[in-house]
């Protein structure tokens, strides 16, 4: 079972070694709606927690994505440039926006578990 | 809806008739203009917006402001002291777009005047005004005019918009005969006891109509409507990106207290008489900048790539130069890529000119293009 964190920011975490895949919540891309564009980082760029990590851009208006970890950046998923609806269909899987490799593990204790999230949406509702 | 669209934080958010109608259809709730009304259904943005180009999208317009205007002598002679439009020469059952001009000739709201000759041969205006401007532009009117007009509210009317290839088989469905009124005209008709105003206009560059109705009747109606094949709730998401592709104008983005319709790309909506005579507010910068042209004017922007340009994007030449700024930008979902409208130095302002948009820093190449984005596809009634 692969371990997977939640930031208050509405982003995902999924831990595998020193590096974490890092997405939007699927709770969030319900909030957007259709994503038409996402800006991602460069591969190299260093990402302080709570930074900016990318930018989504639906219909409506651009979201700041915010870095919930502190790392550099090793990878970005390019199929979202031509293909951003991925993040609707399916914003926890193929819908991820990046990897990084962590500098700091212990920055993971500050996010939650999947029903700590799901209490922290229902109480933001 | 466009982020900077003009919203009221008043807490005391008010309902449209529709409003358990919206909710019903699991309806995004937002705040809009002093109104809690959707901003999408269920099925997203561009689902909502492809559906209205392809078939038919019934809105929810209630928060417009709505009223008539009447005098004892010739109302659209009094009108006209307000508005460039020709109003005089209008016929009755037919409609105008027009602006309320302060004195500097700057846009105070634009505006659909409707007019109707009464029993006893005089004249009446239906006025409908945008819903985050109405208070403001109502007190305006009604000062201006006092003494020889009089402005009745109709707060207790609903408004709905049905729009798309569609909707005059749908509308049809219920009221006979609406298929072959002109675009931009109007009737009154009765429908089961129930008294509408059916116009043949509206906001997404398709063909369609808006219905005025009493609050009481208009859930069902609005039903009704929903039930004719082919027709789906749309709400404001949608209805920010279809006038945007449509080239069309948004009061508090594209234009407002500092723009005049000549550089917004309205001159066609001034009538030839009145660019003759003037007298209406800022008449003569307006008469001017038609003349000699004005120093800045609203173009279509189309960036390259996917990344949409929004409100307050910088506009700069290929040589790095500010030579503007982007007023509305989205992604166009007919269009298929992104697409914006902004204000540029007249000078830098030919179709087909290289641009730079400023998004989070980074430059964005664009090209200044032409107006709209899609086609518009009103009724035009056949010929004979």
């Amino acid at each position: 079972m692969s371990d997977v964190k939640y930031s208050t920011d509405h982003e995902w975490v999924r831990i595998e070694g020193d590096i974490a895949v890092v997405g939007i919540t699927d709770h969030a891309q319900e909030q957007l709606g259709d994503v038409v564009f996402i800006d991602l980082p460069d591969v190299g760029a260093e990402m302080e927690k709570g930074g900016d990590a990318a930018v989504v851009e639906s219909v409506k208006a651009a979201s700041d994505v915010i870095a919930p970890l502190t790392g550099e950046v090793i990878e970005v998923n390019s199929a979202l440039e031509d293909d951003p609806a991925k993040v609707n269909a399916d914003a926890e899987g193929d819908g991820w926006f990046l990897k990084i490799k962590m500098s700091d593990t212990s920055e993971l204790d500050g996010l939650m578990d999947a029903d700590a999230y799901k209490a922290f949406v229902e109480s933001e509702a | 809806m466009s982020p900077d669209a003009p919203v009221d934080t008043h807490s005391d958010i008010q309902h449209t008739p529709l409003h358990d109608l919206h909710v019903s259809l699991g309806g995004k709730m937002v705040p809009f203009a002093g109104y809690s009304l959707p901003i999408q259904y269920p099925t997203g943005i561009i689902t909502e917006h492809t559906h209205t180009r392809t078939d038919a999208g019934l809105f929810d317009v209630s928060h417009m402001g709505q009223a008539w205007l009447r005098a004892p002598g010739d109302v659209a002679t009094v009108m006209e002291r307000l508005v460039p439009g020709e109003l005089q020469k209008l016929g009755s059952g037919r409609m105008r777009y027009t602006q309320l001009l302060n004195d500097d000739g700057c846009i105070i709201d634009d505006l659909m005047i409707t007019k109707f000759a009464q029993d006893d041969g005089s004249d009446v205006l239906l006025l409908v005004v945008n819903g985050a401007c109405k208070d403001g532009d109502f007190a305006h009117i009604a000062d201006a005019v006092a003494g020889d007009a009089e402005l009745e509210l109709l707060p207790d009317r609903a408004l709905m918009a049905l729009q798309g290839p569609k909707a005059a088989a749908a509308l049809g469905g219920l009221l006979p005969d609406v298929a072959d009124m002109p675009f931009m005209s109007a009737r009154k008709i009765e429908y089961e006891l129930v008294d509408l105003i059916v116009s043949r206009c509206g906001y997404t560059g398709e063909d369609g109509f808006e219905i005025s109705i009493p609050r009481t009747p208009a859930p069902v109606f609005a039903q009704r409507l929903l039930d004719q094949p082919g027709v789906a709730p749309i709400g404001l998401g949608a209805r920010d990106s279809l006038r945007l592709e449509a080239g069309l104008c948004l009061y508090g983005n594209d234009i407002d207290t500092t723009t005049t319709p000549i550089e917004a790309n309205l001159t066609w909506s001034i009538g030839k008489r009145r660019r003759e005579e003037g007298g209406f507010p800022g008449a003569e910068r307006i008469l001017n900048e038609i003349a000699n042209g004005p120093g800045r004017v609203l173009v279509g922007l189309t960036p390259e790539g996917r990344a949409p340009a929004r409100n307050g994007a910088v506009i700069q030449s290929g040589d790095g130069r500010e030579i503007g700024m982007v007023t509305s930008g989205s992604f166009g979902p007919t269009f298929g890529g992104p697409v914006a409208m902004g204000y540029v130095e007249a000078a830098a302002s030919a179709e087909g000119t290289d641009v730079q948009l400023m998004v989070r820093g980074k430059s964005l190449p664009a090209k200044i293009s032409p107006l709209p984005f899609v086609p518009h596809n009103y009724y035009r009634a056949p010929a004979k």
